[in-house]
């Protein structure tokens, strides 16, 4: 981090330049940590830097104050050069409570801004926190970090006086108090959330009256209190121009179907069932009824599935989003759109671990499940997008491929990029590819299975159409008749031909993108949400003069066609996944190289830091 | 919204015939359901290509292939589920949901919950055997206590649910029962349940001679059935029994009870009213041998289809703010230009 001393023209205390931060925000989770996160990153963002986000919430709704379990966090990077990742260390922890301080301390660098309420800090969630003593006393504590001892509940009451407001009423301000203190130590301007507080509360002008005041005493306190020396800036970062906005994965994979139902024209019926943490995907649909998307809330994953194949077969775009114990109920339905050769499209928003596992946590463990994890053989297409915008582009893909090739398609989005945020720069629909969609309506020479010669799909027909009508089903059939047959060799031919159209996708996969050299001593191989920890690892790791490059796949399932040639340039291969290993078991066995798995399964990202680790050990371990 | 333009062309029964061999054993009760369907098609006035049906997975769940109309053979349980999306994508088509007992009320039994509730405006065709057929002849969730079945060597220790019963539960807006050997009324019953609006549920007693042969025999046999065959009629007392012994039903409070035409005056006789709901419950409880089992349409009464009220939410959201636009969705809310 390269810090310059700049002269502010307008602060009164000095400002140090830094190219970028990590901050986390921590409270109880009725202290509002995710607004106070979010608006955080908006006011980065507005300042022009480039950020990531991480949201982490407690499963629990109501989690019981103070208590370790209740605690709720929001982190971001933001800095003057690209950011891939939230960030692996801390450069400064706002820590509402000893709760939070407990469960998040670690995480603080060395030298790191800790900011606590002291207020917080009294017997009741001393001993909820499980601290013996008052861990503020401590004077190791001052020793590690730069400690700021804010009484942040009582300056925010000072603040509201005269309102007309309950103490619980004020006090539940806190948190724009925060927000002020660290806009002002970032300089981030507080403009966008004064907006921001307006209009939430325009029904209620006495809140949004004590919330703004609130955030602005913040913003005063850091400018006026003795205890904070200097604040830090940060450059606008180089962005490509353009019309940024912010954007969660869930909320890309919504407004994909959107772009797709518009582009195609087409009925879309989206079918779900709640889960975390596709949820959002559910809700964010539900609100855009004047898009022809048609939303069911099913009474199970198998119905949500069951519905999109019959909306399928109706001619319509059929599509779905759960998480792992739902995608494993959805077996079953996907197979009947795997052999009646209808398009459909699964989101699945992995999460952590078997059965419930860590529901709110993240994970890429479903891979494996999705190429394999159902009766017999049944080939899908298996798209993942790297970060929350690139789900927009993912999920339209995956809309196009379905209708082209009429098969169904999974991807794997996951809890990171679900709930994380970027800004993104807003792409024009027009420029989206082209979604040509025919219904077959001509009766002459029609069998429900007689095939594209380029695709291998069969026709799309709409009943309705007359002099067509026919019947489809499970039960394996004639190759082209469409007739229910036992025949050994058809049963043969029919699983090659599903294998083939599925592999045939290969055609709509561009070029492998390398980041950085064309050959070398070692390749990072990742695919999902890692792409930014993977990209900002390897680039340091180049920094120091390295061969080292990676790819990034997108497409899993078929593989890139140019990925074979691409590993065999380096010596070593090396795949970090937030699993056992499951991808690098397909890169082994599909191109027999020696590649090597990067894993850690702890429900969280990969952190920069280990794989940079990673790296280096794979290099100095080099045959 | 239904948009047919032109009188369909008049259809008879061959029409709906397909090309493909029937498969049931010989003697199947599912030969005369699917005359009675075909014969009774060409009166329901709609083009054959607007027809789909749907069914899951069984003996009885074979009958889209042999409907020269479109078809889906789907997944043992889950059509009721196809077939809701279906009707959500696509409100213009005629959509017929064909199940049988264990597909409709055990594997499946959620499903037909959540269709009946939501009054999806399918025809839902029970055919009800009382025996798992296509598996070879385990028992059901309709077979009756103590059934001796291969997988039931000592009698069967669950309690059968009777469809009727379930629909009624689950919210149904139209419930009938008929029964496969009686031609002329299947076809009259199953006509009006294909002209319902909203989800309609009929149980057929269907016979499988080969794994449980004269299940229904009660219903069958000529003498029994005189005694236990319940014909309903909107509007007429209940009444069975011998033409010189005419038996009925009466209500006292919600408690039914069987009396002597001859000893009652006909004041105090139950009258049909198939609008009435809470009259169903009572009517689909009633079985043989304490009382007769009902044949005929126990309750229709009219609601607002699930698909319907989806479809008006778009049409009103569509009206008040116009159709969407992806371009201007990806601009609103905060946004920020940099360069
Ligand atoms: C998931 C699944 N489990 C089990 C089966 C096997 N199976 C097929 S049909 C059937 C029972 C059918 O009984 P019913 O619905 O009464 O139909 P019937 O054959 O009597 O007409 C079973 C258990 C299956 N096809 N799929
Ligand atoms: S097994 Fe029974 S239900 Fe199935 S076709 Fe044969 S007779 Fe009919
Ligand atoms: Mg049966």
């Amino acid at each position: 981090m390269s810090d310059a001393v700049a002269s502010p023209a307008t602060a009164a205390k000095p400002r140090r330049q830094l190219d970028r931060a990590v901050v986390r925000f921590a409270g109880d989770s009725g202290d509002g940590m995710q607004v106070t996160g979010e608006q955080f990153a908006t006011e980065a963002a507005w300042a022009g830097a480039d950020l990531v986000t991480l949201p982490n919430f407690p499963a629990e709704i109501r989690a019981p104050a103070g208590t370790l379990f209740g605690v709720s966090s929001y982190q971001l990077q933001f800095g003057s050069r690209r950011v891939y990742t939230p960030g692996d260390r801390l450069d400064c922890l706002v820590a509402m409570n000893p709760a939070a301080l407990k469960v998040h301390q670690r995480d603080l660098k060395d030298g790191g801004l800790l900011i606590v309420n002291t207020a917080a800090f009294e017997k009741k969630n001393l001993d909820r926190a499980g601290y013996t003593g008052n861990p503020l006393d401590d004077p190791a504590l001052e020793d590690h970090y730069r400690l700021h001892k804010v009484d942040i509940t009582r300056l925010t009451m000072d603040a509201l006086e005269g309102l007309p407001l309950n103490v619980k009423e004020k006090e539940r301000c806190k948190n724009f108090f925060s927000l002020g203190l660290v806009s002002w130590i970032y300089t981030r301007p507080i403009e966008p959330t004064v907006a921001w507080i307006t209009k939430r509360f325009a029904k209620n002008p006495a809140f949004a009256e004590a919330n703004t005041r609130a955030l602005k005493a913040g913003y005063h306190y850091g400018e006026t209190a003795e205890i904070f020396t200097e604040c830090y800036g940060i450059e606008p970062a180089e962005m490509p121009p353009g019309l940024y906005r912010s954007i969660t994965g869930n909320r890309a994979l919504a407004w994909g179907i959107l772009a797709a139902a518009e582009r195609t024209k087409l009925t879309v019926v989206y079918g779900a069932y709640p889960i975390t943490p596709a949820s959002d995907v559910l809700h964010e649909i539900s609100l855009h009824k004047r898009f022809g998307v048609r939303a069911i809330q099913a009474e199970d994953e198998i119905a949500a599935v069951g519905a999109i194949v019959g909306a399928a077969f109706g001619g319509a775009i059929g599509v779905c989003a759960s998480s792992g114990p739902g995608i494993a109920l959805k077996a079953e339905g996907m197979n009947l759109a795997v052999m009646a050769e209808l398009p459909i499209v699964i989101f699945d928003v992995q999460r952590a671990g078997p059965s419930t596992g860590l529901p709110t946590k993240t994970e890429q463990a479903d891979l494996l499940m999705a190429l394999y994890g159902r009766n017999s053989e049944s080939p899908v297409v298996v798209l993942a997008p790297m970060t929350p915008g690139d789900c927009f582009f993912v999920a339209y893909e995956a809309i196009r491929i379905a209708l082209k090739y009429m098969v169904p398609v999974i991807v794997l989005s996951d809890g990171y990029l679900a709930s994380g945020a970027e800004p993104w720069l807003i792409p024009d629909p027009k420029t989206l590819p082209d979604i040509p969609v025919s219904f077959r309506t001509n009766p002459e020479g029609f069998a429900p299975y007689v095939r594209d010669e380029a695709t291998l799909a069969r026709p799309w027909v709409r009943p309705g159409t007359a002099g067509l009508e026919h019947r489809i089903g499970g039960l394996e059939k004639e190759n082209i008749t469409g007739n229910v047959s036992y025949d050994a060799d058809n049963h043969d031919l029919m699983v090659r031909l599903r294998a083939e159209k599925v592999r045939r996708v290969a055609q709509e996969i561009p070029p492998t993108t390398v980041n950085g050299p064309a050959a070398g001593d070692l390749l990072v191989v990742g695919w999902g949400s890692t792409y930014g920890t993977i990209t900002a690892a390897v680039e340091e790791v180049q920094q120091s003069g390295k061969a080292v490059a990676s790819v990034h796949l997108r497409h899993l399932n078929p593989l890139p066609p140019d990925l074979g040639q691409i590993l065999r340039q380096y010596e070593r291969i090396l795949v970090p996944e937030v699993n056992s290993g499951q991808l690098v078991r397909i890169l082994r066995a599909e191109y027999l190289v020696d590649a090597v798995g990067f894993n850690r399964v702890r429900g969280l990202p990969l952190s920069t830091e280990e794989v940079r680790e990673a790296i280096d050990q794979l290099l100095k371990d080099k045959r | 919204m239904s948009e047919i333009t032109e009188a369909p062309k008049k259809y008879t029964k061959k029409d709906f015939e397909s090309d493909q061999d029937v498969r049931w054993c010989p003697g199947c009760g599912d030969y005369a359901i699917l005359s009675a369907i075909q014969k009774m098609m060409p009166d329901l006035g709609i083009p054959r290509e607007n027809i789909v049906f749907i069914s899951g997975i069984g003996c009885s769940s074979r009958f889209p292939y042999y409907m020269n109309t479109y078809g889906f053979h789907t997944i043992h349980g889950r059509a009721p589920a196809i077939a809701t999306g279906l009707r959500l994508a696509r409100p213009d088509l005629k959509v017929f949901v064909v199940t049988g007992d264990g597909d409709g009320l055990s594997i499946g039994g959620n499903h037909l919950l959540h269709v009946l509730r939501r009054n999806v405006n399918v025809t839902i065709l029970l055919f009800n055997n009382r025996i798992y057929g296509l598996t070879k002849g385990q028992y059901s969730p309709t077979s009756e206590l103590g059934k001796v079945t291969k997988s039931s060597p000592a009698g069967s220790a669950d309690r059968p649910v009777s469809p009727c019963a379930f629909a009624l539960g689950a919210g149904a807006t139209f419930v009938a029962r008929t029964v496969d050997r009686n031609v002329a009324y299947m076809e009259e019953t199953l006509r009006r349940a294909a002209q319902h609006h909203g989800a309609a549920f009929v149980e057929i007693l269907q016979n499988c001679n080969v794994y449980n042969d004269l299940a229904w025999n009660v219903l069958y046999d000529r003498e029994s059935k005189i005694m236990n065959e319940l014909r309903l009629e909107h509007g007429k007392p209940l009444l069975f029994g011998p033409v010189d012994d005419r038996h009925g039903l009466v209500l006292e409070g919600a408690t039914p009870r069987v009396v002597r035409v001859k000893d009652a005056p006909e004041s105090v006789l139950w009258v049909h009213d198939d609008g009435n709901t809470w009259k169903a419950h009572v009517l689909s409880q009633l079985w043989a041998p304490d009382f007769p089992i009902p044949i005929g349409i126990l309750m229709q009464v009219e609601a607002p289809a699930y698909e319907e009220v989806l479809l008006e939410q778009e049409r009103a959201a569509i009206a008040e703010r116009g159709p969407g636009d992806v371009a201007k969705l990806l601009v609103s809310g905060d946004t920020w230009r940099i360069g």
